[in-house]
């Protein structure tokens, strides 16, 4: 069955300021470098996120957890994307949207101003 | 069955914002390793631990637990052990190291400290202020709760006048010098880590030692922070000759350690991958600068090469003639700033401990 895009987690991803799986040229080197020996991980799973795959990226949920944010595939990256931050945004997003566990963004600077006053 | 993520980042996200540290370690526990050490009480240069060398040996003994859950029908129950961990700190019952385990990872903190003092170099110790810095809510990318736990620990370097932290692991120096500045307004602390700090120190050893040895990078040391030089400046200085593995420097492996607690099995896999490259320098034993290195990649060795932190052959080179302190058998009282003392007692057993390591 084709997957659906996902509207707002599309538009919310283009909008992140942490996120930048956008630069991308799906050259493979991180694919082919990660100590996880993943096919999926990061690239394949960077253009479902783009692409605003939501089903696609939830379903692999245990493998976004599964990295080890050790930046050798940044490290080796010859487009110069944030990988791993791109992990941990993507982490983020299942925390809040699937664990219920962290504020939304929204919630966030509101928790930050509450801090901050 | 594999363990079930969201609950296990629940678990230690609920232990950060209940109780400061994912996995929540008492006081006397994190601060025993000072006891006798009479390490000046705050200052504005303190040697700050984040608590990482203190919590290895637990964590390492909750990740057994979990290795032997990992794939059976207990893994669906993890849950229950989330919902009672709200009420009762169950992370910190239910993982019990050994009682040499705890002494190792103490006595590294003790040769660090040792070594500080040897090249001349002045700091305190916050004691019960010196707190886990967050890496892990960092890494599970709970932000939130981060943010929180961050604001909570510049408050108290505030308050307590710190201008300078001298950090003892990669993960620490990580978060208190590239990320709080990041996340925190106004986060002025300058952070280095006591390698740079003994690099700068640039002291001569005051023995020699002629060894063959492995070096592991650690991945944040190595890719984040910048720290390549320094360990290797001073291991060649001390006389050891370093064999480089293929995946070194900036291009190092990981030790698995990142994911233990969530897939104990793959990060193990992993682990045992790095400990054959190690391996495969000839070398006959390694040197680690991260406490979750040597914890995981000793695992993955089960013995087959053996490893040690790098404070321990710092210590042997640059202050052969330091003697620890003795850590107490059992933790009785808080080693808070004045109640930093060792018993004679004490003192006989961490010498015997010395002796036989030697």
């Amino acid at each position: 069955m084709a997957s659906k895009v996902d509207l707002e987690f599309a538009r919310e991803v283009a909008t992140a300021d942490d996120f930048n799986a956008w630069a991308c040229m799906n050259c493979g080197v991180c694919t082919a470098v990660c100590p996880l020996g993943i096919d999926l991980v990061p690239r394949k799973l960077f253009r479902y996120t783009v692409l605003g795959l939501r089903d696609e990226v939830l379903e692999r949920r245990d493998v976004i957890f599964q990295c080890l944010l050790c930046k050798l595939c940044e490290e080796n990256c010859t487009a110069g994307v944030n990988i791993a931050e791109n992990m941990r945004y993507l982490r983020g997003y299942i925390d809040r949207e699937v664990f219920g566990l962290s504020a939304s963004p929204a919630g966030k600077k509101e928790q930050h101003a509450v801090a901050h006053r | 069955m594999p363990l079930p993520t969201g609950d296990i980042v629940g678990l230690m996200v609920d232990n950060l914002n209940k109780r400061g540290s994912v996995f929540p370690l008492s006081k006397r526990k994190s601060t025993r390793w000072a006891k006798g050490m009479r390490i000046p009480c705050g200052g504005e240069t303190v040697l700050y631990t984040g608590a990482m060398y203190q919590l290895l040996p637990y964590i390492v003994a909750m990740v057994r637990m979990l290795e032997r859950v990992e794939d059976t029908f207990l893994a669906d129950w993890v849950f229950l052990g989330r919902f009672a961990n709200r009420f009762i700190n169950l992370s910190g019952i239910a993982a019990r190291p050994s009682r040499e385990e705890v002494a190792k990872y103490d006595m590294m903190l003790q040769d660090i400290a040792g070594l500080l003092l040897q090249a001349g170099v002045p700091f305190g110790y916050l004691y019960e202020d010196d707190v886990y810095a967050g890496a892990l809510a960092y890494d599970m990318g709970v932000d939130d709760s981060l943010l929180a736990h961050a604001e909570r620990v510049q408050a108290t370097l505030r308050r307590r006048g710190v201008k300078k932290v001298i950090t003892v692991d990669p993960h620490t120096t990580n978060m208190l010098r590239s990320i709080y500045p990041t996340i925190l307004d106004d986060f002025e602390v300058e952070v280095q880590s006591y390698l740079e700090v003994l690099a700068e120190a640039d002291g001569e050893p005051m023995r020699r030692v002629v060894e063959d040895v492995v070096i592991h990078d650690s991945c944040v040391y190595a890719r984040s922070e910048g720290v390549l030089d320094q360990p290797r400046q001073l291991l060649e200085r001390a006389g050891y000759s370093l064999l480089e593995p293929r995946e070194s420097r900036n291009l190092t492996y990981c030790c698995g350690g990142p994911i233990e607690a969530l897939f104990p099995k793959k990060s193990h896999d992993i682990g045992v991958a790095r400990v054959e490259q190690l391996k495969g320098t000839g070398g006959k034993q390694a040197v680690t600068m991260c406490p979750i290195c040597l914890a995981s990649l000793e695992n993955a060795a089960d013995g087959s090469l053996p490893m040690e932190d790098i404070s321990a052959y710092l210590r042997r080179a640059y202050a052969p003639t330091f003697t620890p302190v003795p850590l107490p058998l059992r933790v009785t009282g808080a080693t808070v700033c004045r109640a930093a003392q060792a018993s004679p007692h004490d003192r006989r057993i961490v010498e015997r401990r010395h002796a036989s390591r030697d």
